[in-house]
């Protein structure tokens, strides 16, 4: 089974591939990625043509809640899939708070097993540091390694015990997986429910200070440098964070972090109705953080854009601000987001954003077969407009939840197929 | 000037003029409750449901009592956060209310935001009796009526409030409220109790009570609410009253004409001595009559009317 896709403007920030190319996938592979136009030996039994078009590695999302098994009324790991492939994302990192949480083998093969029924996206779990995602004992890490998850996290809730994290980050070591961190200082966040600030004071709701999570960060550096672990910061918010993390990185200590769309694109002030589709953890921050968050995707502190998508249902979110369940779904809007929010209206080079979405993330969690086109690679394709002007709708969205803060919004950059292993998993009408 | 809002949310979004008029029309209706026989047919024929979902006693039967001498029908609704739990939640309870066309509701919510929240969902009006830390606008009104019958125009007065700021709605509303009026607002508190970057509210912040006193043309002692704090926001009652609240001693060399006012219940010997809460200084209880005519003038203007002269309403 051979495919071949041309005419289309190929960018590849593993190969620095940047310009009009071909792509020839044969079996699920990539056989030949080049610029200029096919040669003619080629007999593929299926055409794509491209024209007009940015083919580019299958994007990869480093952080999604898929809330299976457990929490089936707000996203199953089927209505997940198809929001990830309606997104451009070929691959897909699940997050372990699911209930039972993904801190055993047997979970691990049942999301495997049904990501494989549903053969959507690529479905990758993350299963939890500590058992039961209790934060007192490690759970089977290298039983859970075995069965194939790609990082460990207690997301949802950070790692307070040090002395585990520590243990966490010398013993993941030996299978070579990252730790990744949710970091907040829970007695500092004190019930809070929005950044701490000049919105807080003047909404009267109880503020997350920023420095919560900067301790978290701090702390985990100083473990992962004393270790020799790999420590993810997942959904990077602050100012001093991103300073951290990017003088960690000159000092050789290895560290990673990702950064969410809506933490990049919008600031505390969106929370100025009380709008419950604003209300996340970490919470959207101030300015002057949202600016040092542009400044680490530009300056590469910041290795990849994650959505952190947590769906809920209208039930969980349409109540009073401090009873609703934090979280923003953002797998169907995510390219559009980043492409019009960093490359057009910001001055974010095109190779850069396409790396964030592709080989930054792979390379995270150790996917040397993924987020290229280089030959070789797993066939795992994206087929996107960045021209098309168009109006987020959460209401098309193939996710079951609505709690989109992005509903509305007029952006250029349009997934129009993605494919998984070769075969087209999604097609824009 | 006409009134055309639906709701009394909060007076960050209401302008001066607006305020104004609120105050306007409070003076005619303060005049009703002198009268022998108090009650005028403005609110005939409406339904106003009172919806607690905290505990009031004062400002419960503020509203009751402004709603009754206007004739309006009033039910009270008093949730209590157990049967919150048990399921049912706000929108579908004020719902239920609706389908009986009902006109105005007035909520007191522990959630900041959740008078905007129903405003948003409902016809009826809403009006804010106080939510979360978020705002309590007609304790501010009524705060500024009172500062404007002692005082005058309030444009360049100096006023301190005292206390637990980061938790007070009642400091938020008269924050807005004094400012559009032109008034200097000065907050006395300990750091902890001053939320973050209040400044950018345009108010002045102290942590000398003395200091601020000692230039203040009133000050406005909020209660201290330890119910309220999830951790330890200072040592104790007892250090807290000695920096922070106000008794004689501190209070002896200021001019007669300097105004003690406080949002009540009192913490006797905590944030206000007795004496100085019974003083001479004190317009505590001209606050709570002057509260009647600001909910009686805002429970008028929400619910469509128009006339500042409710003697023309007849008895
Ligand atoms: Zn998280």
């Amino acid at each position: 089974m051979t495919l071949l896709i041309k005419n289309g403007h190929l960018v590849d920030a593993a190969q620095k591939l940047d310009g009009a190319g071909y792509v020839f996938i044969k079996d699920g592979s990539i056989a030949a990625s080049a610029p200029g136009t096919p040669p003619a030996s080629l007999h593929p039994d299926d055409v794509i043509d491209a024209r007009g078009m940015l083919v580019t590695p299958g994007f990869i999302d480093l952080h999604v809640h898929l809330r299976e098994p457990g929490q089936e009324s707000k996203e199953t790991i089927e209505s997940g899939c198809r929001a990830a492939v309606a997104g451009g994302f070929a691959s897909i990192v699940c997050m372990p708070n699911t209930v039972p949480t993904i801190d055993h083998a047997s979970i691990v093969k049942f999301v495997h097993l049904e990501a494989q029924r549903v053969g959507l996206a690529n479905v990758f779990p993350a299963g939890t540091v500590s058992r039961d995602r209790e934060g007192k004992e490690l759970a089977d890490i290298g039983e859970l390694a075995t069965a194939g998850v790609v990082a460990l996290t207690d997301d949802g809730a950070p790692v307070m015990d040090a002395g585990l994290m520590l243990r966490a980050l010398e013993y993941a070591r030996m299978f070579g997986i990252a730790v990744m961190d949710h970091c907040e200082d829970p007695q500092l966040t004190n019930f809070g429910v929005m950044n701490e600030g000049f919105y807080s004071t003047k909404l009267g709701l109880r503020g997350i200070p920023s420095v919560c999570e900067d301790v978290m960060v701090a702390r985990d550096i100083l473990l992962a440098e004393y270790t020799g672990g790999r420590i993810h910061i997942q959904h990077i918010s602050t100012a001093h964070a991103v300073r951290m993390v990017r003088e960690a990185k000159q000092r050789g200590v290895h560290v990673t972090c990702e950064v969410t769309p809506h933490h990049f694109s919008l600031t505390d002030a969106a929370l100025s109705d009380y709008d419950t589709n604003f209300k996340m953890r970490p919470p959207l921050r101030a300015e002057e953080d949202r600016a040092a968050l542009l400044r680490g995707i530009a300056d590469g502190t910041i290795d990849a854009i994650a959505t952190d998508h947590a769906p809920h249902t209208d039930t969980d979110k349409n109540v009073e601000f401090d009873y609703a369940a934090d979280g923003v779904i953002g797998l169907e809007s995510a390219l559009p987001v980043a492409y019009t929010k960093l490359v057009k209206e910001g001055a974010l080079p095109l190779m850069r954003l396409v790396e964030l979405l592709t080989c930054g993330p792979a390379a995270i969690i150790g996917k040397d077969k993924k987020g290229t086109l280089r030959p070789g690679a797993d066939a795992d394709v994206t087929i996107w407009n960045p021209n098309a002007s168009y109006t987020i709708d959460a209401g098309a969205f193939r996710s079951k939840a609505r709690n989109c803060p992005f509903h509305g919004w007029a952006v250029n950059g349009k997934v129009i197929r993605t494919i998984v292993a070769g075969e087209t998993k999604y097609e824009a009408v | 000037m006409a009134w055309t809002k639906k709701d009394l949310l909060d007076l960050e979004y209401l302008t001066a003029e607006e305020i104004t008029t609120i105050l306007d029309t409070a003076r005619s209706f303060y005049e009703v409750s002198t009268r022998t026989i108090k009650k005028v047919p403005a609110l005939r024929g409406k339904t106003v449901v009172n919806l607690f979902y905290e505990a009031s006693t004062r400002t419960r039967a503020s509203f009751e009592i402004a709603e009754k001498r206007l004739s309006a029908d009033v039910l009270n609704v008093n949730v209590s956060v157990s049967s919150v739990t048990k399921g049912e939640t706000l929108l579908d309870t004020v719902k239920n209310l609706c389908a009986y066309k009902i006109d105005v509701i007035v909520i007191r919510h522990s959630v900041s935001g959740s008078p905007l929240y129903l405003a948003r969902n409902i016809e009826a009006s809403v009006i804010n009796a106080g939510d979360g830390a978020h705002e309590h606008p007609t304790q501010a009104l009524l705060d500024i009526y009172t500062l404007r019958e002692r005082l005058g125009e309030l444009k360049g007065r100096q006023i301190a409030i005292v206390g637990d700021i980061a938790h007070s709605r009642v400091a938020r509303s008269n924050i807005w409220g004094l400012t559009k009026l032109g008034a200097k607002v000065t907050v006395v508190a300990p750091p902890t109790l001053v939320p973050r970057d209040i400044e950018r509210m345009g108010v002045a912040v102290s942590h000398r009570l003395d200091e601020a006193i000692a230039r203040a043309d009133a000050v406005n002692m909020l209660r201290i609410q330890r119910e309220r704090e999830k951790q330890t926001l200072f040592p104790s009652l007892r250090e807290y009253s000695k920096l922070f609240g106000l008794d004689e001693e501190k209070i002896k060399d200021l001019p007669e004409g300097m105004l003690v006012m406080h949002p009540g219940p009192i913490n006797r010997g905590v944030e206000i001595s007795g004496a100085v809460a019974d003083g001479p200084h004190s317009v505590i209880l001209e606050q709570v009559t002057n509260g009647l005519a600001v909910r009686m003038a805002v429970l008028f203007l929400v619910a469509g009317g128009t006339s500042l002269h409710p003697e023309s309403l007849g008895t």
